[in-house]
């Protein structure tokens, strides 16, 4: 359960963009061992919607090509083409903002997750009212309810205002 | 018939409701200078139009800009890209541009006219914008 609630946490902040704080920095000790962690000493990349430059470009090891692009680069942009300002785009960045603003559909596990619990309650109550609950009480029978009404009416129970005041005593009936 | 000590009490009472009437013009504001408008756009110009602007600078520049609550000027605008120019770095230019996108937030009406105002030197320094690459949609 533990490790659910990591998982949706991890999920929410990645969905504001903070990658840097994702499962891999946070030490979850699984199995006596600890999993691999993110170097904190290092600057880290991040796709945020506030910090539009991160402190590092997002690949880090460039290929042959990628080395040849940079060095282009340094060159007049006007020669580049399109595909090749897209690469060096996702040099830099991984997710453009377009993608980091994109829904996750996460409401759906919310509603579900809610639906659910409210469901699981419902079982809860009803296995309640068949194990938990003490025997009817004979009092709240319709039988003694009407011999109970009937007493109070032959007691003349509120007979000015109240109870049997809304008793017709000459046709026998409810006024 | 009204005690001595009730008209005095009253008289008390009235006086300092005078009290209170009286500095309603006096309010409690800070004495420092506040920047205008102008200045604060030209010390930003001033800031990314450093020669030997390092990666650091222009990276901590651009990430504090886009933390204030409002959308850079385009001659702000313009000196960071000619800074991203001098830097070599391509990709910050065009990520600048989508950073203004999204603080102009509901105001849709912004980052035409930013686009518009910048359109010369995005020619100039031959910098795409997200929509001419596509990456404007996912």
């Amino acid at each position: 359960m533990l490790h659910l609630t990591a998982g949706r946490v991890a999920g929410l902040l990645s969905r504001r963009g903070v990658a840097a704080f994702s499962t891999s920095g946070v030490k979850m000790a699984s199995h006596g061992g600890v999993t691999e962690q993110t170097d904190m000493s290092v600057p880290l990349y991040c796709d945020r919607l506030d910090t539009p430059l991160p402190d590092r470009p997002y690949k880090d090891t460039l290929s042959a090509a990628d080395k040849s692009l940079k060095q282009k680069e340094k060159g007049p942009w006007n020669s580049l083409s399109k595909e090749e300002k897209l690469a060096l785009y996702r040099i830099m960045f991984n997710e453009t903002y377009a993608e980091m603003k994109k829904p996750t559909g996460e409401w759906k596990t919310v509603v579900g997750g809610i639906f659910f619990f409210i469901g699981f309650t419902g079982l809860v109550v009803l296995w309640q009212r068949y194990y938990v609950y003490p025997p009817h009480p004979r009092t709240l029978d319709d039988e003694w309810q009407a011999m109970q009404v009937k007493r109070m009416l032959d007691m003349r129970v509120n007979p000015v205002e109240g109870f049997s005041a809304k008793w017709d005593y000459e046709k026998g009936q409810w006024k | 018939m009204i005690s001595a000590a009730v008209m005095r009490g009253i008289g008390t009472l009235t006086r300092t409701r005078a009290a209170f009437t009286a500095p309603l013009a006096v309010r409690c504001y800070s004495h420092a200078k506040v920047e205008t408008d102008e200045e604060f756009d030209s010390r930003w110009v001033t800031y990314f139009s450093k020669p030997d602007l390092d990666t650091w600078e222009l990276r901590k520049g651009m990430n504090t800009l886009i933390g204030y609550d409002l959308v850079p000027e385009p001659k702000i605008l313009d000196s960071a890209l000619r800074a991203c120019r001098r830097l070599n770095d391509l990709a910050s230019a065009i990520r600048i541009l989508e950073a203004v996108k999204d603080k102009s937030g509901p105001h849709k009406e912004i980052y035409p006219y930013v686009i518009q105002e910048l359109r010369p030197t995005l020619q100039e320094l031959g910098i795409s914008t997200p929509e001419e690459l596509g990456i404007h949609k996912v």
